[in-house]
């Protein structure tokens, strides 16, 4: 039979036992569909508002008042609490009611008017990185504008309004936060977290679908006997003719709906981002292939594969800086497409990079879509070649059970 | 009455001994178990060994390039997070480099700044952070953000010498209002401590509630369900339950002393509570996750499939819903209350009160009743057990 005839018969059986499969199709279908949109539930806050902090102001001036009113003003932090001192500060530190507290010290205000540094403590929770942030942040925002004011009593001798504005800061700047304005969780994490939800769901599904083969089919990864069966090379792109389209109109959906729904950001241009999802789900397919070999029966399939998540973000580094990964692990990240697909997504989406920018990514992509497809080929050839030695009548099942159960059971 | 009691334990201890039969069979087990666990430990601490991210690579646009623009650019390059090692000679050459992924960050200074700064007609400097590398970029933002400032202060200070002003006043006048850190607890703001903590604990309750409801699962679909509970069970759904348990209990307690030893003794993670407190706490969140997955499949009455795919999805969603990344009072209020339910969340909370900042326990009594009621919710389920037990087949 033609190669070709060949591989529309895998194709048809792989499609009918896919969608035959409720399991599978929780994985395949539901879960890029759901996930995301639970994921942006819980981001979808974008921005930690109005931190509490305990105030313990030991100088009670004006200037101190002063830095308390702006701090309270702030959007990142919100004064809860005035304290005595610091231990009742710490025992709301301790219930949990404020993640910081700000002390500003007795000295406070003849300091400054004797032309002193002064120093405010703040004392923050870090638990939690984003509570250090936002009660940080607008204390020394308030403390570089109080200084320039400060600055200006001190060394203004008749000054025109320009002349202060120009003393104030003799060298003005601007701080441009480029393609995520707003510093948004959500407008960060979620570009990377799509293309590792697909990644996922696709290993997760066809791993899925290998062990019912092998469960149904004694143990072996190919249908001994059904027409388009004997050839490897038909079986493999047979298989990436079933799952790829579905994976396609997830990454639409995925692109469609949350990018653009959630108003995420979008610098997309669209050809650049064909060019790099086809490859990507590609690879992804013919990946999830060499890893499903290692499936023996359905469920053994969640137990591998869901946990892999947590390394694969940090790998790729999104989260941690990719320059401060060890040598050795930038090596083992190359092996999982994620590694590119995700750094390529998140330049594409939201740097809005063109093909020439993200070409090393999508370089990468091809490379390992070819290395993968060819070692699914050879391990659906060692299959064939092998299937006296995998084809047991019913061994998935038989291994499981203890030798005095069986008499029990029939 | 006490030989019933006897009789009781004798059949958990063979049931737990006709389970550790099974991983002998079943190397995944093992691997889920054992290796996954100890490996990720190690991987996560020598992933993050450096602490906090330095020389993070920045970018520079210097198109005035005199004397002061360099005094300025040297002192940038002196910074520990910054590494300042790429030069372009335009904007948008530096910003290209950004969406390639080259720099975090650039620095931008303009033609004439120096020039503008000695007339006094205030220039002005810039600097760009890309936002999307969101821990990169704000770290970097703090840097840039001195240099910006010291740059401008500079200039006051040459100013106040001309005026004759004593070195000793100059720093009140440039700085009268200094803020002074306190990290509590984590001091030198080691990503590891803040991260590894909770991600390996995330992961281990992720493969615990995954296991469970494998295991007892893997009862249905061999058919030993009936044989399980009344012949090795003598009929009690709790004694067939834990005895299935019971190994998994031991094997995850001593990963969780495994991960406190390396974390707290080996990596020297500051811990203010001692290390038996926190080995109590891992035997204490390993049996609230074995009782939410035995709830769950309590739930889905027998169903392996149901089961499973939400212990993942739970397991792999507390590590968003914990807090430890994204805090949980800024997330809507229906997560707020729906974050009680995650074991890893209650983890969280006793470990940030006991190990990273040494409070009494007592302020810790809301995750740990939380906790309390996680163990306690699969003994509403034994009924739906039995039924399924006894009447129940595998649902591939």
């Amino acid at each position: 039979m033609s190669l070709f005839s060949d591989i529309v018969n895998v194709w048809w059986n792989e499609v009918k036992q896919m969608f035959s499969d409720l399991g599978v199709i929780i994985f395949i279908i539901g879960l890029p569909l759901g996930y995301p949109l639970l994921y942006y539930y819980v981001y979808s806050t974008e921005v930690a508002r109005d931190v509490p902090v305990a105030v313990v102001d030991e100088s009670m001036s004006a200037l101190s008042r002063d830095f308390i009113r702006r701090l309270d003003a702030s959007p990142e932090a919100a004064v809860v609490a005035k304290c005595a001192d610091m231990t009742e500060a710490q025992d709301l530190m301790a219930r949990g009611e404020v993640f910081g507290v700000i002390r500003v010290p007795r000295s406070f205000s003849k300091d400054l008017q004797q032309g002193r540094q002064t120093r405010i403590g703040a004392y923050t929770d870090v638990s939690s990185m984003i509570y250090y942030k936002s009660i940080l942040l607008p204390c020394s925002n308030i403390s570089l504008a109080m200084n320039k004011e400060i600055k200006i009593v001190d060394m203004a001798q008749q000054m025109t309004d320009r002349e202060v504005e120009i003393a104030k800061a003799p060298i003005d700047y601007q701080h441009v936060q480029l393609f995520n304005p707003q510093g948004g969780y959500a407008s960060f994490l979620m570009p990377p977290i799509l293309m590792l939800i697909l990644q996922q769901a696709m290993v997760l599904g066809v791993g899925m679908s290998m062990g019912r083969m092998r469960e149904r089919n004694g143990g072996l990864a190919l249908y001994a006997g059904m027409p388009g069966y004997d050839n490897p090379l038909a079986i493999v792109v047979g298989k990436v003719c079933a799952i790829f389209p579905v994976f396609l109109v997830m990454a639409i959906y995925m692109y469609l709906a949350v990018t653009c729904g959630f108003s995420l950001p979008n610098l997309t241009h669209y050809w650049t981002w064909i060019a790099f999802i086809v490859p990507y789900l590609l690879a992804c397919t013919c990946f999830s292939i060499v890893c499903s070999f290692l499936i023996y029966r359905r469920e053994d399939s969640l137990l591998l594969f869901v946990f892999m998540s947590v390394p694969l973000l940090f790998l790729s580094g999104v989260s941690w800086p990719s320059v401060s990964i060890p040598e050795v692990w930038k090596f083992v990240s190359w092996i999982f497409p994620s590694t590119f697909g995700l750094n390529a997504h998140i330049k594409i989406s939201s740097l809005g990079a063109d093909l020439a920018t993200v070409g090393y990514e999508i370089s990468c992509i091809w490379v390992q879509l070819a290395a993968y497809f060819a070692l699914a080929c050879i391990l659906q050839r060692f299959q064939k070649t092998h299937a006296d030695k995998f084809k047991k009548p019913s061994a998935a099942i038989e291994r499981l059970m203890p030798a005095e159960e069986k008499d029990v059971k029939r | 009455m006490l030989a019933v009691y006897k009789d009781r334990f004798l059949r958990v201890l063979r049931i737990a001994w006709r389970e550790m039969a099974a991983f002998k069979r079943r190397p995944l087990l093992i691997f889920c178990m054992l290796v996954a666990p100890l490996f990720g430990t190690v991987f996560f601490a020598s992933l993050m060994s450096e602490g906090l991210p330095s020389q993070l690579p920045t970018g520079l646009v210097d198109e005035d390039d005199t004397q002061t623009t360099r005094s300025i650019v040297r002192v940038l390059s002196a910074m520990k997070t910054t590494r300042l090692d790429h030069r372009y000679h335009t904007f948008s050459e530096a910003r290209e480099a950004m969406q390639r992924g080259d720099i975090y960050a650039f620095f931008y200074i303009p033609d004439g700044t120096t020039e503008k700064a000695l007339a006094s007609r205030q220039p002005s400097i810039s600097f760009y952070t890309n936002d999307s590398y969101y821990v990169a970029g704000a770290l970097l933002m703090k840097d840039l953000k001195v240099i910006s400032e010291m740059a401008g202060l500079a200039v006051t200070k040459a100013t106040l010498q001309a005026k004759g002003v004593p070195d000793s006043q100059i720093m009140g006048i440039l700085q009268p209002i200094v803020i002074e850190t306190h990290p509590l607890g984590n001091p030198y703001l080691n990503y590891g401590v803040l991260l590894n903590n909770l991600i390996m604990p995330g992961i281990v309750i992720l493969l615990i509630m995954l296991t469970t409801t494998y295991t007892i699962g893997l009862e249905w679909k061999i058919g030993t369900q009936h044989y399980l509970l009344n012949d090795l069970a003598g009929g009690s759904v709790p004694v067939a339950l834990s005895g299935k348990l019971l190994p998994q209990t031991v094997i995850y307690t001593f990963v969780f002393c495994f991960i406190d030893v390396y974390f707290y003794k080996f990596m020297n993670y500051p811990c203010q509570c001692g290390l038996l407190s926190m080995m109590l706490l891992g035997f204490f969140v390993v049996l609230a996750a074995q009782a939410l997955g035995l709830t769950l499949y309590g739930i889905f009455v027998g169903q392996m499939r149901m089961s499973m795919s939400s212990a993942a999805l739970l397991g792999v969603l507390s590590i968003s819903m914990a807090g430890f990344s994204y805090p949980v009072p800024a997330m809507t209020p229906l997560l707020q209350h729906l974050s009680w339910i995650f074991p890893l969340r209650n983890y969280f909370l006793i470990y940030a009160n006991q190990c990273l900042n040494g409070y009494p326990i007592v302020y810790a009594w809301k995750p740990v009743l939380a906790l309390l009621i996680i163990m306690a919710l699969p003994f509403l389920f034994i009924g739906r057990y039995r039924k399924a037990f006894n009447e129940k087949a595998y649902v591939p």
